[in-house]
């Protein structure tokens, strides 16, 4: 009898437990879909926005979905300001300081991750220190050597210094060649390869994940970059589409209360960036964690 | 590192003992090679730029007219100048505020999408898709919903018959209204976080629970302290990227109501390319640096006592 009641305590504390457990997933599903729906509401609200004709902007209570959606909205932006030509201007600088980045960056990991030398732990120090470096200490000293180059109002200064790597994509690449079996290496060397041919044809090829990863952070990087274009463009025929953007209200009929307008510029801009996080998600999501975890 | 200097003994003979060290020298030179354009960088666009940077910090220079010497009256004037005392106080403020409360957030959230939820990897990707977009246009679309009479945020409050503040009209609200809005990026210190949990091994918590271990007391125990690595990643990597904040400043209050959110960054902005006192910016440029150095060395310091390296087995 009493082995009775302890199996029947047993069994009752057992599913009491999954029962806590279920509740407590239950709860936690909800809290998870509750956050979800917080944190891309400010982004399907900027969608439904642009698609508002004026007056539904500032309807009470709001409006939701717009009665009919006002596509028109988005080839206005076009027509207040050279939006086009901001946006092949954003587009030229990003492609060049990806190729930059790209190269750069992996040339650099490339030797620190598979290279022998003396002083490399040193050089590697001295590179990870720079990531400290507010771009702001640089920043007018920079902005006075291209002005004596005369490199004011053109691309050169936004784009060249990305050809020299830096220092968060060199070791974030390093950190993934260094997962890369070093046998390869030495069975190219021995075969003939000389150290270029193991960076290209042995170690580029299987750092797929990594390649997109960089690609990836580059464009957004360079896409949304404020400062320095700030700093440098000043004619119109060379701002980007930040910087277009950040002065919208001074366009005649992109004014004040106009947020349907201001709403779709802003989608037009945003759209590129979330269609490639969406793409390249499943690469760069996970290397993101890792390399936190290593750093 | 020191395989030139002391080569190791031959395995087999002289002669394949003369090639591999000279395959090592070989290395080394190809790995300077390799790294120039990385040294190149560091001389042109960074050490130069810092030294350059601190001679410009000793004058008095409007880019037009030749620089005067002033010697340290930049920083003396500096000391007396109650704006750069706001801008620290705004920063210190923003910086603070911003970094712990995302740090809190996304803790919280990993912990939930780590009780192996089912399409835990949609979600994370959700999540994590504020962190990515950023600038201009996230800087509107979050002033579009501050909006105090139509904003979003204000309609929703009033539906629970809350009446919102005045959020970037209001001295008061206008920096806890920018710090809100970074806490929507918690996602990049959620990922890291959630991959830290999804690697802390399973039988410390089955250890745990055969000593009848209440939830509380596994999260203080066990998860919390194996997580100090991953918070301190954050914290680092946070605080340096809060006390440059920028753009969004600049695009949403441009430092107003009055001063009350002229960050830092902003305010070296304005003095350098509005006012054109490049000696003063530079001046206010090597303070932040300073501030930055002091704060990431103190933090590597105090790290001793509350990170938790495991030692490898």
């Amino acid at each position: 009898m009493t082995r009775d009641i302890v199996r029947d305590s047993v069994t009752m504390r057992a599913g009491s437990i999954a029962r806590a457990r279920l509740i407590g997933d239950l709860i936690a599903y909800a809290l998870i879909v509750l956050g979800a729906a917080i944190v891309t509401l400010p982004l399907v609200w900027m969608v439904t926005t642009a698609l508002k004709q004026n007056y539904e902007v500032f309807l009470f209570p709001p409006r939701w979905v717009p009665e009919t959606p006002m596509w028109s909205n988005f080839s206005y932006v076009f027509e207040i300001m050279p939006f086009g030509r901001f946006m092949l201007n954003t587009a030229i600088i990003t492609q060049l300081n990806i190729i930059g980045d790209l190269l750069s960056c992996s040339i650099v990991a490339f030797a620190f991750a598979r290279l022998k030398a003396r002083g490399k732990n040193l050089m590697f120090l001295l590179v990870l220190s720079t990531m400290m470096l507010p771009f702001q200490v640089t920043m007018i000293p920079q902005f006075v050597l291209f002005r004596q180059l005369n490199w004011v109002d053109t691309f050169l200064p936004l784009v060249v210094p990305h050809f020299f790597a830096n220092a968060y994509q060199v070791f974030l690449m390093r950190q993934f060649f260094l997962t890369i079996p070093k046998d390869l290496d030495e069975a190219a060397i021995i075969d003939g390869s000389n150290v270029l041919g193991v960076y290209w044809r042995i170690v580029m090829p299987l750092s797929g994940p990594i390649i997109v990863t960089v690609v990836i952070f580059s464009f957004l990087y360079h896409w949304n970059d404020f400062l320095a274009p700030l700093i440098y463009l000043n004619s119109e025929q060379n701002k980007t589409l930040a910087l277009g953007l950040a002065s919208i209200l001074a366009y005649p009929a992109g004014g004040q209360g106009r947020w349907e307008i201001l709403m779709a510029a802003s989608t037009i801009a945003l759209a590129p960036c979330i269609v490639l996080f969406f793409i390249g998600q499943k690469f760069f999501v996970q290397g993101i964690a890792l390399t936190g975890l290593k750093g | 590192m020191n395989t030139i200097l002391t080569p190791r003994p031959a395995p087999a003979g002289a002669r394949h003992k003369g090639r591999f060290s000279g395959w090592e020298r070989q290395q080394e030179i190809w790995f300077y090679a390799l790294i120039s354009p990385w040294i190149i960088g560091f001389l042109v666009f960074t050490l130069g730029p810092m030294i350059a940077s601190a001679i410009f910090s000793l004058t008095q220079w409007d880019l037009l007219t030749p620089a005067q010497w002033v010697g340290l009256a930049n920083f003396t004037e500096m000391a007396a100048d109650p704006l750069f005392w706001n801008a620290l106080r705004v920063t210190i403020v923003y910086a603070l505020g911003s970094v712990s409360l995302t740090i809190v957030v996304a803790m919280l959230v990993a912990l939930l999408l780590n009780r192996n939820i089912r399409g835990q990897q949609f979600f994370r990707v959700i999540y994590y898709l504020p962190f990515v977009v950023s600038g201009v246009a996230v800087a509107w679309m979050w002033r579009i919903m501050y909006n105090p009479e139509f904003g979003v945020i204000n309609l929703a409050l009033e539906f629970f018959g809350i009446q919102g503040p005045r959020w970037l009209a209001s001295s008061a609200w206008a920096l806890p209204s920018l710090i809100i809005m970074s806490v929507w990026g918690f996602g990049g210190n959620m990922v890291i976080f959630l991959a830290g949990l999804q690697g802390i091994p399973q039988h410390l918590y089955e250890a745990a629970d055969i000593d009848g271990a209440t939830g509380a007391a596994k999260f203080w125990h066990i998860t919390l302290p194996l997580m100090t690595p991953a918070i301190f990643f954050a914290l680092t990597t946070g605080l340096i990227g809060a006390l440059q904040a920028f753009t969004t400043v600049y695009v949403m209050t441009s430092g107003g109501p009055g001063n009350a959110t002229m960050v830092y960054g902003l305010y070296l902005y304005n003095n350098a390319f509005k006012f054109f006192k490049m000696g003063y910016a530079s001046a206010l440029a090597w303070v932040l640096f300073a501030i930055i150095l002091i704060v990431t060395l103190l933090q590597f310091k105090l790290a001793r006592q509350w990170v938790f390296y495991e030692t490898e087995a």
